[in-house]
């Protein structure tokens, strides 16, 4: 017999069958969208108009991959995503470092300098949490404007690093909270200074947060519509809004193989950092305290 | 001028005092143990040495220099902490060089002067682990190691034996008594455990909200308490309070104490202080250890002033090496420390002897020692 049937309770077959069914429709009802895109993504357009949708392509084609990535029309050029894609590339991978090495930097402080004010000032970044996005689109593009950044991706990267500190700063001073104070009392005394514990000390313990903490940006930021549909440029758009465009503006025929590939090309980073780093999630958030 | 000087040192939150004009001298090279509930500042005033907290007033002095404003780890102190404080991400011997890299001493000077010092510890073959690898006797070595490899003018010890089990805690004691007889460094070293604090210590200073009620060799502490709340707190089983009255006795004044049965006895004082002869009346509490109340084959032969006293036995507790048993006297149920083969038994008479030199005399009103 299996360990893990050890230890769950008696059930009777009947029960145990009940529930194997039950989750494996919800495991099919979860994959049932992903199985649409890829096996339609890998058909002809003429395949996909003649049979049904749910049906394995007949002969594979990665065209429209190739379309999607690099020829197809999106807005007025017939550019493909590729371009698309590197403006996510240069907008995510800055905005989540930076975003993440603040929060860090926030959570300690907030939990080993404690300074008059601290859970105000805790509070009130958490409350940025909780503002919709819509309330700073205009103050936002104001802001941009003013500063010379509106358009461009570094005007993104921007956005997402002051949308992202509420979050990064909340998941590190919940991990620092649990660490002990007396490491970096015995480290003040043998003579660390601030940056010093933090880098030698606090960073090094951190590994399962800043993982979460990347992963959480990551998704975040890649997928954001709103502030890449508002803020950006043609030339700085991100994936998104171009994937968004691509489907958008047609050219007589919906070319609905291309379109798959395409999204499936717009969520496959997201999809990738996931699977490597998907374990290092749940024990990140479920990990409360370094053992010293 | 001691070698580290605590003068009229308080300490306030807020508007909250949590020390009152703590005056302590430490000599060079004593093992000052600061002892007291939980509660009572013994870590606060630890901490302000160290400089991990601020001084509200008053001064602390190493070598005739004022510290108060010098950073933590200019002030040549190393610490060991409770829970050990080891940094998790580095190695042993990482942990112990640590220290020694940040002010700057030479990789190879670092690595000599860890090797030394595991050797004295006897942790050389952990040096390459992680602390997570380790037991907790291992984690308190490395982290008294730490200590040691800074070779500090003072020694801070915050209860650094209180995460160990009851065994390791009395090897462990042994230990850092051993190590400060080498070393001969300055110590001081918080606890609530007062059996750490007499064994361990040249010097006791017993604390109590924030008070300093006592400091003095431990005999002092032991023999001659200067409260009621050292006498209690100190000693394990405590010193017997018991609630008496001078009187004029056959043989100079004397104590009336009540026993079991209700009937008054007299205890001659010995070698009362002038003061008490005209105090005929007065209710005092007297203290007196369990070793001082005990059965006639037990008692100190070269005691002066031993006095027979017949009672009841209400209780006997074997432990071993003693017998403790509890009678009732002055109206207070009472422990009085026996042979371990005492036989002694419970609800019977039985006869002790009473060392009245070791008697002492507190005041109930103001709690503190009047002889």
């Amino acid at each position: 017999m299996s360990q893990s049937r050890d230890n769950s309770l008696p059930t009777s077959h009947f029960t145990r069958a009940l529930i194997y069914t039950a989750l494996l429709i919800f495991a099919v009802y979860y994959l049932l969208p992903l199985f649409v895109m890829l096996t339609n993504s890998l058909k002809t357009l003429d395949e996909i108009r003649a049979g049904n949708m749910l049906a394995l392509p007949r002969s594979i084609t990665i065209e429209p991959w190739l379309k999607a990535w690099d020829s197809a029309q999106i807005g007025v050029d017939p550019s493909g995503l590729k371009p698309y894609f590197m403006n996510s590339v240069l907008m995510v991978i800055p905005a989540v470092l930076i975003s993440t090495m603040l929060g860090a930097i926030n959570g300690y402080i907030l939990t080993k300098w404690n300074f008059r004010g601290a859970g105000v000032m805790f509070g009130l970044m958490l409350f940025s949490c909780f503002i919709p996005f819509q309330i700073v689109l205009i103050p936002m593009a104001r802001v941009l404007g003013l500063i010379g950044l509106a358009g461009t991706t570094s005007g993104l990267v921007l956005v997402h690093v002051v949308y992202g500190i509420g979050f990064t700063t909340l998941f590190f001073r919940n991990y620092y909270n649990a660490f002990p104070d007396e490491l970096v009392r015995a480290a003040l005394l043998d003579g660390a200074g601030f940056f010093r514990i933090f880098w030698r000390i606090l960073l090094p313990s951190s590994g399962p947060i800043i993982v979460v903490t990347i992963i959480w940006q990551f998704t975040n930021i890649w997928n954001d519509f709103l502030f890449g549909a508002s803020f950006a440029d043609f030339d700085s758009q991100p994936i998104t809004v171009a994937l968004n465009n691509l489907v958008s503006s047609s050219t007589g025929v919906k070319e609905y193989n291309v379109h798959f590939a395409g999204a499936i090309l717009a969520a496959l980073p997201t999809l990738i950092v996931y699977i490597v780093s998907g374990r290092y999630f749940v024990r990140g958030l479920m990990a409360g305290s370094v053992k010293g | 001028m001691a070698f580290l000087d605590i003068i009229g040192v308080t300490k306030r939150f807020g508007s909250v005092k949590v020390l009152h004009e703590i005056n302590i001298g430490v000599e060079e090279g004593e093992f000052l143990v600061l002892v007291g509930p939980s509660g009572c500042g013994k870590s606060t005033l630890l901490n302000m040495i160290a400089g991990l907290e601020i001084v509200s007033s008053g001064e602390i002095r190493i070598r005739d220099s004022r510290i108060n404003e010098v950073h933590p780890s200019q002030r040549d102190i190393a610490m060991v902490f409770q829970s050990y404080a080891l940094y998790p991400n580095m190695t042993v011997g990482g942990n112990m060089a640590f220290g020694l890299e940040m002010h700057g001493i030479s990789k190879s000077e670092r690595q000599a002067l860890v090797k030394e010092v595991a050797e004295l510890l006897q942790i050389t073959p952990l040096l390459d682990r992680k602390p997570s690898q380790l037991s907790g006797g291992q984690r308190q070595r490395v982290a008294m190691g730490r200590a040691l490899v800074r070779d500090p003018d003072v020694f801070l010890f915050d209860e650094p034996l209180s995460n160990l089990d009851a065994k390791l805690r009395v090897d462990m004691r042994t230990e850092i008594k051993k190590l400060h007889l080498k070393l001969g460094t300055t110590t001081v070293y918080v606890t609530h455990d007062q059996i750490e604090a007499m064994t361990l210590s040249t010097r006791i200073a017993v604390m109590m909200d924030g008070h300093l009620q006592q400091i003095g060799s431990p005999a002092e502490i032991y023999q001659l308490p200067s409260n009621l709340f050292v006498a209690g707190f100190m000693g394990s089983p405590p010193m017997n309070l018991i609630p008496a009255k001078i009187v004029n006795g056959n043989d100079g004044i004397a104590l009336h104490v009540s026993l079991h049965s209700g009937e008054m006895t007299a205890l001659n004082l010995y070698q009362p202080s002038p003061g008490l002869l005209n105090q005929v009346g007065r209710e005092v509490i007297l203290g007196l250890r369990p070793e001082s109340i005990t059965d006639p084959d037990s008692a100190d032969r070269n005691s002066p002033a031993n006095q027979p006293l017949l009672n009841r036995i209400i209780i006997t507790e074997t432990a071993g090496s003693d017998t403790f048993v509890k009678t009732m006297l002055g109206g207070v149920e009472i422990t009085s420390r026996m042979r371990g083969d005492s036989e002694v038994s419970a609800n019977s008479d039985a006869s002790l002897v009473v060392d009245m030199s070791k008697a002492v005399l507190f005041d109930p009103q103001s709690e503190q020692r009047i002889s």
